[in-house]
Formats: structure tokens, sequence, C-alpha cells
């Protein structure tokens, strides 16, 4: 029965990895904007472009 | 296409708006104006067309105005709007308002793709900001803005910028309190389950290992997550004043202290899974108490009003100034539609200020050369030049937001449950007192320090803690959905207490969104047609509004147009000359009249003109006399009382007061106040600022809730203004549900308290009865509050 101090210890152990990534995202600030990140994942990949990349003009410049 | 102009109705292909003519054509897509046509042909050559493949019309209606940016070159004025800088690249966080899709993030976040100096965009959807970082050596901050300007996107640039401030910092530390309480909180009772259940003979040297665990968990609770709770009691202890805090730090500090003796002792498990689990309840309650609405700001005052700079005259030469640094003696240039800063004297130029800011007239008034002009009036027509007479800050409007009795007047503001706290610690103490005094007495020590914590520990008011921030947090969504926006929790409890309402006029009780026109003359049907077809070609606000009264499809060809600022436009259309504006530029004998006229004048032969009246909001009546049977209602107005006798029907004759400057409307509140009433005050715009500030609850009224409002307690809507009774209504049930619940809460306390003075509270009726009590004001709570939000008619069932 030795064995369940061991295990206490990986469980303990384990959440702790958990609860410092939770506080490592929310330190970074990825809680701060909860919205906008799920509109971006809808945006389809570029458009292969065929010829206009060369003629792509620049503004303000 | 003339032909399919008749048939249907053609939208804009940027911003969705009717297309009136034919001229703005480009890849067999129509737009209104050559603003969207641009900004579609600038997209459509930097390749980023899917623009418009994730919305319909994604663009907002192009209304450009001639800005001058040349501010932003000065180092001075720029150093305050940027976040950061080094020696490569620039960081700005701008608000621009016009973020209102998908399409919106996708375009901005593909700057790039326009400007390869622009090496990063991220939206925040939310706030509707964009941070941008960009390379200052190859793009300037001017040609920046520029640039977002002619994609549709223009950033409001304010000194005061509010919303930039609200960070969430504040949130975030209390999110990851309740991280850590609610980590400790889950491993407490893994640890607590096997003495739930009994520990059987042969795990009981197990029982000692996880007392230990237990307590270590309960430590970080005490001493990080709880913390806030402990300085808080502190500090209003030192003011000597007892708040709710005070009984809840008292509580999980013997909480701790008791487990900790039991622990060590070896005589008892400990309340450690009492503790952690009080502490996660409270910290849940408390964040959800502090939600906020990031996309609107409550607080803002003349400075988000006003330019960041205006244009300086030295020695003749024209030169960017911000406007906190303007001096007296200083000549400044105002152009067209630009705001005046400061209390100035008028040196050269034919002045026509618009001053409804401050008295809430729209009729600009004309003023002479060496007259005081007040800071917050908007010039009107050609550029002028004044010497600034007073400081922005010391100027007559802006005085209202330093008048030092209104900060003073500040009327202590109670929340109910900070209220009750007083006499609730001190009850609580003298049981825990006399319960420890009766156990001495029959000497037994054991019991007189158990019942004296028990006490203590049973009767914290966590349950009570949460009741409010439920419900009013329940009654902050439901009114979230019907267009009002409440700052913040405790001003419903202060909207309950409302017994007097104060109502401005003009875009309060008016609305100035739908206006009403009349025409007074005679027009053919061609002269009708003309007039459309000049006013088409300007985008000021009456100009569109006539042309979308007038639904005229098919237009005239114009030539020579011209637009003169302040005065009106004018066009030959079929070799006739047609002059559109002003009873002055039309050469018209002035006719008194209210509200806004538009003289039209062909071939210099007055036809007649359009009238432009703000009409009442819908159901004004109704929604008046629904109040004046339970409220004290005024109504004060910075107009002239062209309107009284119609709202005489409606207001109480003593209570109309017209002609009222800023200033008036703050001491007439004071006055109520004085009088001991609890005002509300309804308006909107900067000359209601002082008022609504110092109301005990102030209500901005507003269109379009993304534009500004002056400081305020809570932002309606202009179409929710006839729900307001229900609204007044619905905060007093609010408070109710939370009178109810605290006295289920107290019962809870009754119950529990039966057995920790007898001493023989067990540690796992402590467990059961805290997140039992917790739940039950939970659900009470929302329950009761969507109940009462549905017989208020808020909330379809």
């Amino acid at each position: 029965m030795e064995m369940i101090y061991f295990l206490i210890g990986c469980s303990v152990f384990i959440a702790l990895v958990f609860l410092g990534a939770f506080i490592w995202a929310n330190k970074t600030g990825q809680h701060d904007d909860t919205h906008t990140p799920a509109i971006r994942i809808l945006f389809d990949d570029e458009e292969p472009k065929s010829s206009d990349t060369e003629s792509s003009t620049q503004l303000n410049d | 296409m003339q032909n399919k102009a008749i048939n249907e109705k053609i939208y804009c292909f940027h911003c969705g708006d009717p297309v009136y003519s034919d001229l703005f054509q480009e890849d067999s897509h129509e737009f209104c104006c050559l603003g969207c046509q641009s900004v579609y042909s600038i997209l459509s050559t930097n390749n980023l067309k899917n623009y418009y493949k994730y919305n319909d019309h994604p663009g907002k209606a192009q209304d450009k105005k001639a800005e001058h940016l040349e501010y932003l070159n000065e180092p001075k004025i720029a150093q305050k709007l940027i976040d950061f800088q080094d020696n490569e690249y620039t960081h700005i966080t701008l608000y621009i308002p016009a973020i209102h899709c998908s399409s919106c993030i996708w375009l901005l976040e593909n700057l790039y793709k326009l400007n390869t100096s622009i090496v990063q965009s991220r939206i925040d959807f939310t706030k509707k900001q964009a941070a941008i970082k960009f390379k200052h050596s190859e793009i300037s901050l001017k040609k920046l803005i520029e640039l977002l300007i002619a994609i549709g996107y223009e950033p409001i640039i304010t000194l005061q910028d509010v919303v930039k401030k609200q960070k969430t910092v504040n949130q975030n530390s209390l999110v990851r309190k309740i991280a850590v309480a609610g980590f400790c909180f889950g491993n407490v009772m893994l640890f607590s389950l096997p003495e739930y259940f009994g520990f059987g003979a042969i795990d009981k040297e197990y029982a000692t290992l996880f007392n230990w665990l237990n307590l270590s968990f309960a430590i970080p609770v005490l001493l990080y997550s709880a913390r806030d709770y402990f300085i808080s009691a502190y500090n209003s202890l030192k003011l000597k004043q007892v708040n709710l805090d005070v009984p809840l730090a008292l509580g999980i500090f013997i909480l701790f202290f008791r487990s900790a003796v039991e622990i060590i002792a070896q005589s008892g498990p400990g309340f450690s899974d009492t503790l952690c689990g009080l502490v996660f309840f409270i910290l849940i309650g408390k964040w959800i108490q502090n939600r906020t609405f990031y996309h609107l700001s409550f607080e803002r005052d003349y400075r988000s009003y006003f330019p960041v700079a205006v244009t300086s005259i030295q020695n003749k030469q024209k030169q960017p100034k911000a406007i906190a640094d303007l001096e007296v003696g200083e000549r400044i240039l105002i152009r067209n539609n630009e705001i005046i800063p400061a209390d100035a004297i008028l040196l050269k130029g034919k002045a026509a200020i618009d001053f409804s800011f401050v008295t809430g007239e729209s009729n600009p008034v004309k003023k002479t050369l060496g007259e005081i002009i007040y800071a917050g009036g908007r010039q009107l027509g050609e550029a002028i030049e004044l010497e600034i007479v007073k400081s922005v800050s010391q100027s007559y409007l802006t005085n209202l937001w330093n008048n030092e009795n209104y900060k003073q007047y500040n009327r202590k503001f109670q929340t109910f449950s900070n209220s009750i706290s007083k006499y609730f610690t001190i009850i609580l103490l003298a049981i825990a007192t006399s319960a420890a005094i009766f156990w001495l007495f029959n000497s037994n020590t054991d019991k007189a320090w158990a019942a004296f914590t028990a006490v203590l520990i049973i009767a914290c008011p966590c349950a009570l803690a949460l009741s409010s921030p439920f419900t009013l947090s329940a009654a902050l969504s439901i009114f979230d959905k019907n267009c009002f926006f409440i700052k913040n929790t405790g001003a419903i409890e202060q909207l309950a207490k409302i017994n007097s309402l104060v109502f401005d006029k003009t875009g309060t009780i008016t609305s100035p969104k739908s206006q009403h026109i009349q025409f007074a003359g005679h027009l053919k049907e061609s002269e009708l047609r003309a007039v459309a077809s000049v006013c088409r070609n300007s985008s000021h606000p009456l100009s569109i509004q006539i042309v979308n009264w007038l639904k005229i499809d098919t237009l005239e060809s114009i030539q020579d147009y011209q637009e003169i600022a302040g005065k009106g436009i004018q066009a030959n259309v079929n070799g006739n000359s047609i002059k559109i504006g002003s009873a002055n530029f039309t050469k018209a004998k002035t006719e008194a009249d209210a509200g806004s006229s538009v003289y039209i004048a062909i071939d210099n032969e007055i036809k007649g003109y359009f009238s432009i009246l703000q009409p009442w909001r819908e159901d004004l009546s109704t929604l008046i006399s629904d109040l004046a049977t339970t409220y004290d209602l005024h109504l004060i107005s910075g107009d002239q009382d062209k309107d009284r006798e119609v709202l005489q029907e409606v207001f109480p004759a003593n209570n109309m007061h017209f002609n009222q400057l800023p200033q008036e409307k703050l001491s007439y509140i004071q006055n109520m106040q004085s009088s001991d009433k609890m005002v509300c005050m309804i308006g909107d715009g900067l000359n209601d600022a002082g008022a609504l500030k110092q109301a005990d609850f102030g209500i901005a009224i507003s269109d379009d809730i993304n534009s500004f409002s002056p400081g305020c307690d809570a932002i309606l809507e202009g179409s929710s203004l006839n729900k307001l009774p229900q609204f007044l209504t619905f905060a007093q049930d609010a408070m109710k549900v939370i009178y109810f619940s605290f006295i289920i809460s107290l019962s809870y306390n009754v119950i529990g308290l039966f057995f920790a003075i007898q001493g023989t509270m067990s540690p796992l009726f402590a467990a059961i009865l805290m997140p039992l009590s917790t739940i039950t004001i939970i659900s009470f709570t929302s329950i009761t509050t969507h109940i009462y939000a549905r017989k208020n008619k808020l909330k379809s069932s």
C-alpha cells in the first residue's frame, strides 16, 4: 500500500502542471480577447495567386 | 442600367445603401458614391476582394470630411498616442468604431498586404480596437491613419482614450485567484472523501497524511486567493466601518485557525474543505459582479469630444499644437467642422457656430468680430482665426468637470449588503461570545472553544455575499438584452431607489434619427428631380435626408456643382441655376420656424423650403403618463420654450424649464437632491454631462451606442426609452429578490447556529451546509430574477 504515497505525489504534480499552464496562459494575455479568435479561425487560406503577384500595387508610398 | 434602376432597387456593393445613379461602377459592381467605389478599387488592386466574400455589403457608408491630420507629424503629440516605440517599430492601439463584422477583422488583419511597412495588425472585436505594429522609418503615423481612412476604417483619436485603458488586469488577477482556489478545492475534496465515508481500520494511517495535505492546500487559498478579503476588511475597519468582507475574513481566518489546531493536535480532520469551497464560491461571485461592457465607456468627459490638436498661428506660421498646451493669448485657426477648444475672441472670418454640444440648439449662431466664442462650439463655414482668452481646462464648458463642489458632493452610496453587514457582524460576535461564556461557566473549555469557532464558521455570510452579485448580474444581462447598458451591478441598486426623473428635451424625448421632413411651397416634377440630383452630390446630413425623403430614382446630369460649407449648394441643371441652402444663401426672407429649414431657389426665385423637425419619440405620451403616477417628473431643456404648450399636456407646468445652461441644469439637480430626492437624469450630449454626473443615476440616451456619450451610469438606446417604467420596476424587483435571498440565507444560518452553539458541529455538517446554502441562493436568485423579468415584459417566455 506504500504505492499510494507515490500515486498521490504524481496526481498532485500533474494537477500543479495544469494549474501552472493555466496561470501562464492567463498572464500572457491569452484570455484577454475570447471572441476574435473564434472568428479568425473561420477565414480561408489565401487563394493561389496566378499572375497578379508582381502587379500588386503599393499604396501610399 | 437606367431601366434596371427603375425596376428594382440596386444596393451599393460596398456599403449596402440604395444606389441612385449609375455614375459609380467598377467590375460590374455598383456603388452609391465615389467613397465606396474608391475603397473597392484599393482593395481589388491589392487582391483583397475576399473582404466582400465573408459578408454582403461589409462596408460602412462613406461620409468623408476634410481631415487635417498634420498634427500626427508632431512628435510631441504622436508620443501621447502610441503605446511603445523602439528603434525600428512603433506599436499603436487604435479605436475603430466601424469594426462590426468578420470582414472587418479579415481586412484589418491583412493590412500588411496594402503596405509592407505594416508588420502586424490584430483586432480585438469586442473592444473594436486594432493593435498595429509598423516600421516608422517607412510609414509615418499620419500615413497609417490616412491608409485606414482610405479603406473606410477611420480611427477615433482622442487624448482621453478610455476604452483603451479598460484593460482586464483586475479581472485577470481575480481569475488566477479563482484558479488557485478551484485547484485546491478539488484536491481537498478528493482527500476529504474517505473522511466523509468513514475510514476503515486499515486506512487509519492515511488519515493523518490526508489531513496534512488538506492543510497545506488551504495555505495558498488563505494567503493568495482570499487575500483581498483580508485587505478590504482591514481597510474598512480602519475607517471605522464594517463591510461584508469583515465577517467573511473573520470566518475564513477562524476556519483555517481551527483546522490547523485540530490537525496539529491530531484531534480532528479540520475544515479545509469548507474553507476552500467557501473562498472558491465567493470569488466566483466577485468575478460575476465585476463583469463590464468592454466596448462601452461610461467615464467620458470633454476630452473625448475635443480634437487632439488645433492649428496654432505663430509668426504667421501654421503649426499643429496639442490643445492642452494652448496658452492664453495664442492665435488659432479653426476650419469648417472643427470644434473650438477654449474660450476665444473672434479675430478674422465669418463665424457661424453650432452650439449643439453646449446648449442643445442645433441652429448655428452668428458671431461678429471681437465677440467671445465659448469652447465646445463647432464652426460651420469658412476658416476663422481666434485668440484664446482662457486655457482649455478653465473654459466655460470644461469648467463643468473641474467644478469643485460637485466633486465633493458625492453622496455616500451604500449597497444593501454593506449596510446590513454592520448589524450582522455585531450579532454574530455576540452569539459566539455568549456561547463561549456559557460553556466556560459550565467549566467546559473544549466546548467553549468549539462553540465559539463553530458559530463564526457556520454563520460566515457566504450565501449572503453571493446573493447580490448573482441577482444583479442576472438583472444586468436582462437590461443588456433590452439595450439598456448599466455601468455595473452596484448602479442597479442605485436605480431601484430613484423617485424623481429629469428629462432633457432635444435628442432625449425627441428622436434625432427619424427626422420628419415637410416641404412648404410647390415644385414641379422636373424641378423635384433637379433638386434631388443636386442634393445627391452633397454629403451634408440635411441633403442626404432630403434625397432619402424625395425618393427619386432617375437623376439629371448637373454642371458647375459647388458646395459652400455652412451655407448651401448650387449647380446648373438643364440650364437652370439651382440654389439649395440657408435663407441667407438663397436670399429668402427668413421665416421663424421650428427646426432647421432648407430653402430652394431656382433661377434666383424662392420656390419654398424643406423644414426638418425632430419628432417626439414613439409612445412618448404613454411613457410620461405611466411614469407620472409613481415618479416626480421634470423637464430641463437648453432650447427655447417653443414646445412648452405641447409638453404641458404631459409634464407638470411648474417642472418645465427652458433656456437652461449646462451649469443651471447641474444646480437644478443639486437643488432637488438637497430636498432629499433621488434623482435620475435622462439626457444626451455634452450639455447634459454635468447634470448626468451630478444625478444619483445618469442615463445617457444614444441612438448609436458606439458613438460618444458623456459620462453616466447607464447608456440607453433611444428605441428602448419606452421601456423605462419597466426598467425602473425591474430594478426594484431585483432588490426584492436580494431581500428574499437574505432571509433564506439567514434561516440556513439559524439552523447551523443551533448545532454550533452546542459545540457539536462536525466538519461534515459544515461541508454539506455551506455548499447547500450557496446552491440554494444561486438557483433562487437566478430563477426569481428571470420570473420578474418576464413579469415586467423584459423577456419573452
